[in-house]
């Protein structure tokens, strides 16, 4: 006999969990209770939300599924910001939430929220268990749904009364079938020999990457097609990090705060290769401009991204480590010279922005300054607003990784993402870097990183503004600034690091930074720097 | 221009709830929708009419395949299928109406199921196109009700929408 909560966390165990993410409550306490004896460790947040960024970060850092878990009403509801932001960038997810005994379903009663169909959505699919019988096969195949194909999160909301129902006989099934899902992993053939042929052919091609080179573990196979076949390489936010930066035929980020340089690229291709990047309007403002001049090849593990928001001329769909290989395979270096001339040319006319500053830190330098004092495989986690696209165009990610909320843009995600991050790789060095706006989202998250002792190193740019919108208050609407000054109500961070007996420093111009930065990188343990960043600097 | 899906999926509660938010979210417009079981018991029939063009279509079609309950999505090509609606119509009906009503009724193979002093019920299952017809012819009498059930569709000849049987 065992009951529900036992199979949850032996399934748990089956799946090789060994880390929950999450936030206690009546309706979950028997799953809870069912912890103690496990093998699988839990780690008490102090928002339900950064459960689930936390879980984005260690499911981003070693490729496994990451799990969190949140009691029923509140507590699932305020995971809700963070399984949109899992699910907007594709992050492999469990999301396990308690709810009210079945008997109660649809009643109103204390805490009760309709998480499946709140979720509905944002969630790739989702469980409510009424039978813990069933409780085996929905773990066997939340996991397998959540994994492959087009990874996403998976919710599985249980209702107290299911946590304790007694169950006989029961096994973790071996596979998960499911008739109506069949992720398909193979490029066609005939694709891939018209796609060779494209590339023959084309004059001025480039390879624009998406965040499904990166969730596919493809960055080796990317770097020996671009590498083989010449074609100098692009990449959106989410596809940050698919080849080495500081490589001659890599670009930079597109969009619309791209480098100059790789938008320009994108303008003049005849033939762009769109790889695992869903063409959001961040990265493609007009996709249809560039389908007129270009030839589109788009591979993606997800049928419908493909023609979703660009035209195509060539889809592929499939695995694209698998594309990429056999694309490799069949790839000769057809690329003009001229234009391989004309794209380095554009990196060097539109070179990185930012100067020395004595009197504020001038955050772009900053960010290249920490890039060469980080290891070679360090995971860089940034939030959002300028501090994102201050580290996306400056920080040069060599061997390591770099972690942001791309699609739902989500402030608040780099603290526990990085906790996640650190606690899936404890060797790597990783490093958080919010705006004062995000920081304050999840600072209390601090409390976390003090219990689980993560050596994470958290970088704030306080500029005392909520910078990204007040810089559209000032371009787009005259100057007209509401609701984006952080002052007065700004905390002294230094401070509040120290009161968590967090070490801390603020720096007012760059050499300073660079000196704490350096004492930050090689303080054993957590460390906070605040560097104070003049309101005025722009994003780009 | 209209497009008709035949989709099959598991015939479990919270499957309808999940298509009709996907119509929803991606802006698709639906004409008309309808759910049934199939000669599995497992799976259920859900017969869609979908407005828009081959984009939109072509969308719909992989968006639906993208839920995990969806077993298999099939736009029929127009002249291949067969499709029917089912309506109940209750029109007002004075005495001295009531022959041309029948005689309207006869004409289009519509069934009278209900008389009143002041109303009669039809029953109609015919295209989509006949429906509109009918509707047209009694529209003078003033309608009291109309219960429209949505179009289901099958493929002409030997061809089916069914998943392979083991």
């Amino acid at each position: 006999m065992a009951t529900g909560a036992e199979i949850m966390v032996k399934c748990l165990e089956k799946e090789g969990v060994s880390l929950l993410f999450g936030y206690p409550g009546a309706a979950i306490c028997p799953l809870y209770d069912c912890l103690l004896p496990s093998t699988v460790e839990h780690v008490l947040v102090r928002q339900e939300q950064n459960a689930a960024h936390m879980a984005s970060g260690y499911a981003r850092s070693n490729g496994k599924v990451g799990v969190c878990v949140a009691t029923s009403g509140p507590g699932a509801t305020n995971l809700i910001t963070g399984i949109g932001t899992a699910y907007m960038d594709s992050i492999p997810m469990v999301i396990i939430t308690g709810q009210v005994n079945s008997w109660l379903l649809g009643r109103d009663v204390f805490q009760e929220a309709d998480i499946t169909g709140a979720c509905e959505s944002f969630t790739k699919h989702s469980y409510l268990v009424k039978d813990a019988k069933d409780l085996p096969r929905v773990f066997k195949e939340a996991f397998h749904i959540a994994s492959t194909g087009r990874p996403g999160p998976v919710l599985i909301d249980v209702p107290t009364d299911i946590q304790l129902q007694e169950v006989g006989e029961w096994e973790y099934p071996e596979k998960a079938e499911i008739r109506g899902y069949k992720p398909r992993t193979q490029g066609h053939a005939l694709q891939i020999k018209k796609a060779l042929a494209a590339i023959k052919e084309a004059k001025r091609p480039i390879i624009c990457c998406g965040g499904g080179v990166v969730l596919a573990n493809a960055r080796e196979e990317m770097t020996a097609f671009a590498k083989k076949s010449g074609i100098p390489v692009c990449a959106t936010m989410m596809g940050i990090g698919v080849t080495p930066m500081d490589s001659d035929y890599y670009m930079g980020m597109i969009g619309m705060y791209g480098r100059t340089s790789a938008n320009k690229a994108m303008q003049q291709a005849d033939l762009v290769i769109l790889c695992g990047a869903r063409v959001g309007d961040r990265a493609i403002n007009v996709p249809q401009q560039i389908a007129e001049q270009a030839h589109i090849i788009h591979i993606d593990i997800d049928p419908a991204e493909i023609g979703k928001n660009m035209p195509v001329d060539i889809p592929i769909v499939g695995d694209i480590r698998q594309v990429l290989t056999a694309l490799t395979e069949g790839v000769e270096d057809t690329v003009p010279v001229q234009w391989k001339r004309q794209v380095l040319d554009y990196k060097l006319q539109y070179p990185p922005r930012g100067v020395e500053r004595e009197d504020f830190v001038e955050p772009r330098l900053f960010i290249r300054d920490l890039s060469t004092m980080m290891e070679d495989k360090a995971i860089l986690t940034a939030d959002v607003g300028q501090n994102q696209i201050w580290a996306a165009r400056n920080f040069n990610v060599k061997e390591g990784r770099f972690l942001t909320s791309g699609g739902l843009g989500t402030m608040g995600y780099a603290v526990p993402a990085a906790i996640g991050a650190k606690l899936a790789k404890p060797h790597r060095q990783v490093v958080a870097v919010c705006g004062d706006g995000s920081f304050q989202m999840c600072m209390c998250e601090l409390g976390t990183l003090v219990e689980t002792g993560a050596d994470i190193k958290i970088i704030v740019m306080q500029n005392g503004t909520l910078g990204m919108v007040r810089e559209v208050q000032g371009n787009r609407y005259g100057h007209r600034y509401i609701g984006t000054s952080l002052v007065p109500g700004s905390p002294d961070i230094v401070k509040l690091a120290e009161s968590y007996g967090i070490p801390a420093a603020e720096a007012h111009s760059n050499a300073e930074a660079r000196t704490f930065a350096k004492e930050m990188l090689e303080h054993a343990g957590p460390y906070l720097l605040v560097c104070k960043v003049d309101p005025d600097t722009p994003s780009i | 221009m209209k497009y008709t899906l035949s989709v099959l999926v598991e015939n479990q509660p919270g499957l309808l709830s999940k298509v009709v938010a996907l119509f929803s979210r991606r802006g698709f417009n639906i004409d008309s929708l309808a759910v049934g079981v199939t000669e599995d018991s497992s799976i259920s029939r859900i017969t869609i009419v979908v407005d828009g063009d081959d984009h939109t279509v072509e969308q719909v079609e992989k968006q639906l395949n993208k839920l995990v309950q969806v077993i298999k999505v099939r736009t029929l090509q127009p002249g291949t299928y067969i499709s029917r609606e089912l309506s109940l119509i209750k029109v007002t009906c004075h005495a001295k109406d009531r022959g041309d009503i029948m005689r309207i009724a006869e004409l289009m193979g519509a069934r009278i199921i209900d008389v009143t002093k002041n109303c009669l019920t039809l029953e109609f299952s015919d295209t989509d196109e006949r429906t509109e017809t009918l509707l047209d012819l009694l529209r003078p009498f003033g309608f009291k009700e109309i219960v429209r059930a949505g179009a289901i569709a099958i493929e002409k000849g030997d061809k089916s929408t069914s998943i392979a049987r083991k």
